[in-house]
């Protein structure tokens, strides 16, 4: 506890660092770019001691902090981190530097705000995975809400207003009711440490109550089918720096919700009503794959691809009891835990990257629709061939970091039911449908129209994001062993977890 | 028995009160339009000295004087002084508000103080008499406070409805204490609680209780006894507004204490069942009609009556945890009411109210400190982290699971959402839509000053809500 307090800086660094660039934006010509910048990255680089100094070998938690905070609630300011939120952790500060850098000549309408609304995100979100304390939690989890909000509001696209509205009251509601859940469970346990609550006996009944209450909360964040109609909205109206982080880390809070509270806290309840999440999932593959095929707006398109990509993170969060009655022992039973935790990362990135190829076509020809583009690869070679790319990953090819999640959950499905894998496996032949049709559509052939013939290719600022972006979806894929080593312990230990009854 | 001359020392608030609000009457008399401004400045000396009055001579300790009818407890102490916080407040957002409207008398002040004094007895009372004489003095102040601006018919109309109303209510808040009475035959506090837990509960005893519950009720403005508070705070000037969302309302959290928990405690079970109809009406009707007005004032009125139905069920939990959840919402509550109004008022000019939603139009684009502050509180009152206002429906949702009431606390946090939906909406027009106003917002350093000091309380208390909540906690037990 000498050590220096990183969570906390993780934290609060980027959170002081929005509020002085809000201050500095008071003066005459001050360019708030660099400032934001600054931020971002220091906040990036120390996070990367979060990796450095991990240890691989325990489950742990780890640089953890604790102080007093309400005493009358027996609340205290606890952090610590484990190997399924350090990866989180690092793709949140990862992401930033880049919506940063990704708004930095395009957003003229309070640019200051705007930075500052995604530093305040950045720390809230850090907050969220590093959290210990339920209401700790709770309130980055509720925090997030408010700069989210303002972020599609005011810089969102025509529609803002009602996607922003839609948005905030969508996931207000499905964690008011975490919330009930949180103190039911402080007041059997008398405290409010999410670790506490791990080994809390429940009945039942109650566990199926905490489960739904859950449910709702991380359901609408995932988000899974059939709550899951406000992404589209949010994304098409959000800035392309909002569709970035609503994809790459929004939605993975609601996954490491599964894992952090639902599967530890009612195991009994999850292996109960694990049919029902596996089904959610698999109707988040199938239909919404299908109705991705049919988009004619690009952003909308990825926005339900996302879909379809979490309902595989949550299918192989769920496949664990299944896992575990076919084995008969926990072992083997985590791989479709870690697939679903690659699944998260990889998906960070490949929708970043997307929603940033489609903000780079945007900020040129203020359109998203499909129809209006076609052989932008003729003047546009560079960015072209990272969209093919990117594309590619989003279809699981393998090499990529997108084909390492997908495979794991495939192969865990498969030893769990054939039907599941067969269901599962048909986001193969969807996935590759539509993402490669996109591509076709957009980047090949012969140029749509004059618009897209003045088209200049991408700058560097733009190279060194996507390029960035593919070096890591390359590097996962080719060689995931630092991400999974990372989990390992974790996720062993969550499986040993959730075998043991707490009936 | 004999009056100990020591007891005065421990009524010196209300005694200085009193003798100022008498003084300032009679120096206002003397001052020219030019220098009214010197009763303003000892009006708000007064609070101050209230203040520092009822901190020093408070020992932590509960002392009855003047034959029980008076007491002088940690949580009296308490009350108080938060009633001096917002009473200060609305003193001074009303400055220039009453000055650009050719109000600014000495009146509206020696009023104010009248109607402070009101609410110190009303937190104070140890017997049926005192908490309605202090009710009746804070009472009577408001109805002439609302009617301050006797020439608009808004005003004389809400005064008028008040009044009838509050006359009425206050009839069946007598009648409930006089059947007390004659059931236990004392009028003191303590007394009539050690008598009624001797008691067997009976049809007469739950007849009085029904009539308390409903005068409480219309005082606090619970549903289906709301009726005269979206009038009253449409009608009223947007200071006296202010003050009966705020400092009244604290006092009325007291007299729900005083007269619910302390005389007739025993019969909880029987209040319990009825507050909870009047919590769940309060939270359904409050958030849903809130969402259909226009009016800024109005919609603050409705969001008020769902607060209220928040309090309620800290109150209706009967453990020491729910009194101080509800007195821990109904502070926090009182400092957002009052930065709600303030900025209100903060956007008002000479002719021009500011009271309608559209008012906050493009509020970002023209002074966007202001609308961050109230960004703050709409957030707060919608009960979002990391304000204030969610640590307050978080500590009574806590004491309401705690007795087993899972139901109610999930059918509060439902309402909570369809409310949250209007509190945005401000925000949405604040931020996302363009002003129409172009008239440049330079309010009163006073104002500014007034409105960033409350709406970063409610920012530094949501993030360090520990010892208020403690506070609440420690003269609850």
């Amino acid at each position: 506890m000498t050590e220096m307090p990183i969570l906390s800086f993780v934290i609060w660094l980027p959170i002081v660092g929005g509020l002085l660039v809000l201050a500095d934006s008071q003066r005459e010509n001050s360019n708030p770019r660099p400032l934001a910048l600054a931020f971002a990255m220091v906040t990036f680089l120390v996070s990367l001691l979060l990796y450095s100094g991990f240890d691989t070998t325990t489950a742990e938690m780890q640089f953890q902090e604790k102080g007093s905070w309400i005493s009358a609630f027996n609340v205290y300011y606890h952090l610590g981190v484990d190997g399924i939120s350090v990866p989180l952790i690092i793709l949140t500060t990862f992401t930033t530097v880049l919506v940063v850098l990704a708004g930095w000549e395009v957003i003229k309408n309070k640019p200051a705000q705007y930075l500052a609304a995604f530093l305040i995100m950045e720390g809230l979100m850090n907050g969220v995975f590093a959290a210990l304390d339920a209401v700790l939690f709770y309130v980055f989890w509720e925090g997030m809400l408010i700069p989210m909000f303002l972020i599609i509001g005011i810089w969102g696209g025509p529609q803002r207003v009602y996607a922003t509205i839609k948005f905030f009251l969508y996931t207000f509601l499905g964690s008011v009711f975490m919330l009930v859940a949180l103190i039911y469970m402080y007041t059997q346990s008398g405290s409010f440490a999410i670790l506490d609550f791990h080994v809390l006996k429940l009945g039942l009944t109650e566990q199926i109550l905490i489960f739904l209450a859950f449910l709702l909360a991380f359901a609408v964040k995932v988000p899974m089918w059939p709550v899951h109609t406000w992404l589209p909205d949010a994304h098409v109206e959000a800035p392309t720096g909002g569709s970035v982080v609503l994809a790459a880390i929004m939605l993975k809070i609601g996954g490491y919700g599964f894992l952090r509270f639902s599967l530890p806290i009612t195991p009994d309840a999850s292996s109960h009503l694990d049919w029902l999440i596996i089904l959610m999932s698999l109707v988040a593959v199938v239909y919404i794959g299908f109705v991705a095929l049919v988009q004619q707006d690009m952003k909308k398109l990825i926005a339900y691809s996302s879909i379809a990509h979490m309902g595989f993170v949550t299918l192989g969060f769920f496949l664990v009891f299944t896992l575990m009655e076919n084995n008969g022992s926990t072992a083997g039973a985590q791989m479709g835990i870690e697939g679903g935790m690659v699944q998260m990362v990889s998906h960070g990135f490949i929708s970043a990257a997307l929603f940033l190829c489609v903000g780079v076509l945007y900020d040129r020809m203020h359109s998203r629709q499909i129809a209006d583009y076609g052989g932008v690869v003729n003047t546009m070679p560079v960015f072209g061939g990272l969209m093919v790319f990117f594309a590619m990953a989003n279809s699981g090819l393998p090499g990529t970091s997108g084909f390492v999640g997908e495979f794991l959950v495939v192969l865990a499905s498969f030893k769990a039911n054939v039907w599941f894998a067969f269901l599962a496996a048909t986001t193969l032949i969807l996935g590759a449908a539509y993402s490669l049709w996109l591509v076709k559509r957009v980047v090949f052939g012969d140029i749509g129209n004059h618009n897209v013939a003045k088209l200049q290719d991408i700058n560097n600022r733009e190279l060194v994001i996507l390029g960035s972006l593919a070096f890591v979806v390359l590097l996962f894929g080719i060689w995931p062993a630092p991400l999974v080593e990372v989990m390992q312990a974790s996720i062993e230990n969550l499986v040993a977890h959730v075998a043991i009854s707490k009936l | 028995m004999t009056l100990d001359p020591g007891q005065f020392v421990l009524l010196m608030p209300e005694i200085f009160v009193l003798t100022m609000a008498c003084v300032i009457l009679v120096v206002d008399l003397f001052l020219s339009k030019k220098e009214r401004v010197i009763s303003y400045w000892l009006t708000q000396i007064t609070v101050v000295i209230a203040a520092v009055l009822t901190i020093a001579v408070s020992n932590g300790e509960t002392e009855l004087l003047f034959f029980g009818t008076f007491i002088a407890d940690p949580m009296a102490a308490a009350l108080k002084v938060f009633i001096y916080i917002v009473v200060g407040l609305a003193f001074l957002y009303s400055r220039h508000y009453l000055a650009l409207r050719g109000l600014f008398k000495g009146e509206f002040y020696v009023l104010g103080l009248f109607a402070m004094l009101g609410t110190m007895v009303l937190v104070s009372a140890h017997s049926l008499l005192t908490v309605y004489l202090g009710l009746e003095l804070l009472s009577l102040s408001l109805y002439a406070l609302v009617a301050f601006n006797r020439d608009t018919y808004s005003c004389s109309e809400a005064a008028m409805k008040y009044f009838v109303l509050g006359a009425l209510s206050s009839g069946m808040l007598l009648y409930g204490m006089s059947i007390l009475y004659g059931l236990t035959g004392t009028l003191d506090i303590d007394l009539m609680g050690q008598i009624l837990a001797q008691q067997e509960t009976h049809v007469g005893l739950v007849f009085a209780v029904s009539f308390i519950v409903v005068g409480v009720s219309f005082k606090l403005g619970a549903v289906p006894f709301h009726m005269w508070l979206p009038d009253v705070y449409q009608g009223a000037p947007t200071p006296v507004t202010l003050y009966i969302s705020s400092a009244s309302k604290i006092a009325a959290f007291a007299m729900v204490m005083r007269l619910l928990v302390e005389s007739v405690g025993s019969l909880q079970p029987q209040w319990e069942g009825m507050l909870i109809v009047l919590a769940v009406l309060s939270l359904a009707i409050g958030n849903v009609v809130a969402i259909a007005q226009t009016n800024l004032k109005r919609m603050l009125a409705y969001s008020t009556i769902s607060h209220i139905g928040f309090l309620l069920l800290g109150v209706l939990s009967g453990t020491q945890a729910g009194y101080a959840a509800a007195m821990f919402y109904v502070i926090t509550y009182a400092l957002m009411a009052a930065g709600a109004f303030g900025m209100i008022i903060l956007l008002s000019r000479a002719g021009f109210e500011a009271d309608e939603i559209s008012d906050f139009k493009g509020l970002n684009q023209r002074n966007s400190w202001f609308a961050l502050m109230m960004l703050i509180l709409m957030f707060s009152m919608a009960g979002v982290p990391p304000t204030v206002g969610f640590y307050a429906k978080l500590s009574v949702l806590q004491a309401v699971i705690n007795v087993d009431m899972v139901w109610l606390a999930a059918v509060a946090v439902f309402f909570a959402v369809i409310g949250a939906f209007y509190y945005i909406r401000l925000v949405k027009v604040m931020y996302f839509d363009d002003a129409e106003d172009k008239e440049p917002l330079e309010p009163h350093f006073d104002l500014r000053f007034g409105l960033t000091a409350n709406g970063l309380a409610v920012l530094l208390l949501g993030l360090f809500p520990g010892s208020l909540m403690a506070l609440c906690h420690q003269v609850m037990s």
